[in-house]
């Protein structure tokens, strides 16, 4: 491998495998993930999306392959891969307690972030999210749409080379639902790499590159339209049908 | 390392200032408790409702009431004329004692016989008829001394020296036992209640997870999680001390900074007993019930209301294992008895076992839940 092809590339997974007990979460998963991508890791409730995206966090130790994220390897250096990453689950993860502003600044103190580095972060957060309006409510008081540009707001506080979205517009209305890929359309372009875990067809439409995972095995992967073509389906909807069938049987 | 640690406490103290509720009870639970153990719980008995039945009409058997009377134990509420009268006035409760002083009281004592008179206790409340019995007895022997005073005889025999004399709380006030305690038992019950709520919570809501996939390290995410309740556990102690002196008089006799050094061994091991219940319970009523589940044997077993030495055998193993009970020594012996490290070393070391043991096992099972 190449020092240039090493750079392009943010996320690889080879021969990843999760086994908890006797099942089998996740088996032989090979991706390759380039950086500035918007990647969709599809597939039914159980297939391993989570499993998956829990191994690239470093959160859970693969038990056979190896993972690379950013550069770092998820089980030799866990800590370096969570200085890269930033992660946005369907629960947020905010303090009702806390305002949208005390919220920003916690998350960007847990980041590392200081001083006159910090406030700046901040100052630039609030404007970009449109915030700076509700920078003293209470992050509880939020509907839907405002938590979940707070929670984007937190998890990429410091500026991560890699962000990870689990279910992300779960429960948002539809005007949110652009705001929030528009947004993270124009971080793809700025250079971050991100992984979207999802069961919703609107979200599976938005990425560059898909991957199917079914019973914790990469079953199909390319753009939208190669994914179209493997499965020959109308639709992603199409696909995910497809294979709930085969699940079942 | 450093920066994460201080994170979490700017964090917590934020929301613990607006967790009004929770605030409400790290204040007013001690004070509401302090009140409520104090004032009711009253081991010591006084004003139980006694009838006469005085068939020796004496001024000898007069003076005997009048010494019953002035234990201030015993109200006299009625002279009654026969033993069935006795019986229904303690069987419809107007009565709780008797005192019964038989028609040859005078001759026996002019005889110089061990003169004899009954006193008759409802023994339905333990507790205080054990009380009584025992004000009883003293009154007796206050009575038979002056007798032998008064006869002018120098007595054969000694009276016997049973004189009961209560150390440390001259006044045998249950409030002077119990008040200290209730610092123990209220720490326990709060640290471990809050402790373990605080945590489900961060879990229950998804920001534990969240701050898992940070960089912060565990060391800084748990302590800035203990920190905070290591200072609410000195604030409650203060009030219940501050309330306890005012309200209650209980005396300090001892060392006041080293009860609140070796009461930081005490918080530590109810501070980890909260983290381990919050590792193995899922939501925060989980939480809470597994909580009062381990207070129970506290106010139990420990000594806090009722003497270890009358328990049996197996309730003072059970004991024993509860760190409350030897802060419960420690307590007692600075607050009452004013000792120092010389006497209390033993329990200080016992404690400092279950707080080194206790924070140990939940590191490493916390450690382990986040994964």
């Amino acid at each position: 491998m190449t020092a240039a092809a090493a750079d392009d590339v943010a996320v690889r997974a080879e021969k990843l495998r999760k086994v908890f007990g006797t099942f089998v979460a996740v088996d032989s998963l090979d991706l390759e993930i380039r950086r500035g991508d918007v990647f969709g890791l599809l597939g039914p409730n159980g297939s391993g999306k989570t499993t998956t995206i829990r191994m690239l966090c470093g959160l859970l130790d693969p038990t056979s392959g190896t993972g690379r994220v950013a550069g770092y390897d998820v089980t030799r250096e866990p800590e370096m891969v969570k200085r890269s990453i930033g992660y946005m689950s369907q629960r947020y993860g905010l303090y009702d307690d806390l305002s949208v502003y005390e919220n920003i600044r916690f998350y960007a103190t847990v980041y590392g972030l200081t001083g006159s580095t910090r406030s700046k972060r901040i100052d630039e957060l609030l404007d970009e999210l449109h915030l700076r309006k509700r920078s003293e409510q209470r992050a509880g008081t939020l509907s839907g749409g405002w938590k979940q540009r707070l929670a984007l707001a937190a998890a990429t506080a410091h500026r991560p080379p890699v962000l990870f979205l689990d279910e992300p517009t779960a429960g948002v209305d539809p005007a949110s639902r652009r705001e929030f890929w528009s947004r993270i359309h124009a971080m793809a372009a700025a250079g971050t790499t991100i992984l979207v875990t999802t069961h919703y067809m609107d979200e599976a439409s938005q990425c560059k590159h898909l991957a199917f995972l079914s019973r914790g095995h990469l079953i199909a992967h390319g753009t939208p339209e190669e994914v179209l073509k493997h499965f020959g389906q109308p639709t992603i909807e199409d696909v995910f049908i497809e294979l709930q069938k085969r699940d079942e049987r | 390392m450093i920066t994460g640690f201080a994170a979490m406490l700017w964090k917590e103290f934020i929301q613990m200032r607006r967790d009004k509720f929770t605030l409400a009870m790290m204040v007013g639970i001690p004070s509401i408790q302090l009140v409520l153990f104090g004032y009711a719980i009253r081991t010591e008995v006084r004003h139980v409702p006694m009838v006469v039945l005085d068939e020796s009409r004496t001024a000898e058997s007069r003076q005997l009431i009048d010494v019953m009377r002035n234990t201030g134990n015993f109200d006299i509420v009625g002279m009654v004329q026969s033993r069935d009268e006795i019986r229904v006035r303690i069987e419809r409760g107007s009565a709780h004692a008797a005192l019964v002083i038989p028609p040859d009281y005078l001759r026996d004592i002019k005889r110089g016989r061990g003169a004899t008179a009954q006193v008759i206790v409802d023994a339905a409340d333990p507790l205080s008829s054990s009380a009584a019995i025992s004000t009883a007895s003293l009154a007796a022997q206050v009575t038979s001394l002056s007798i032998l005073q008064e006869s002018g005889a120098a007595p054969q025999t000694p009276p016997l020296d049973v004189r009961v004399r209560p150390w440390y709380n001259p006044d045998l006030k249950s409030s002077t036992f119990i008040v200290p305690g209730i610092i123990g038992v209220l720490l326990a019950m709060m640290l471990i209640l809050i402790t373990s709520m605080a945590i489900v919570r961060e879990r229950e809501r998804g920001t534990l997870e969240q701050l898992v996939v940070t960089p912060i390290s565990k060391t800084a995410l748990m302590l800035g999680k203990i920190v905070p309740f290591i200072v609410v556990g000195y604030v409650q102690m203060t009030v219940i001390l501050v309330l306890g002196k005012v309200l209650f008089d209980i005396p300090i006799r001892g060392s006041v900074p080293l009860l609140y050094l070796l009461t930081m061994a005490y918080i530590v091991a109810n501070l980890a007993l909260g983290m381990l219940v919050s590792t193995v319970t899922k939501t925060q009523v989980q939480a809470m019930q597994l909580s009062f589940f381990l207070i129970l044997p506290n106010i139990l077993l420990s000594g806090f209301m009722f003497p270890r030495d009358a328990m049996p055998e197996v309730a003072k193993w059970l004991g024993n294992a509860l760190p409350l009970t030897y802060y419960l020594n420690i307590l007692r012996g600075v607050l009452l008895k004013g000792i120092g490290m010389s006497e209390l070393w033993q329990d200080t070391l016992a404690l400092c076992a279950f707080a080194a043991g206790l924070i140990m096992l939940s590191v490493r099972r916390f450690t382990k839940t986040i994964g």
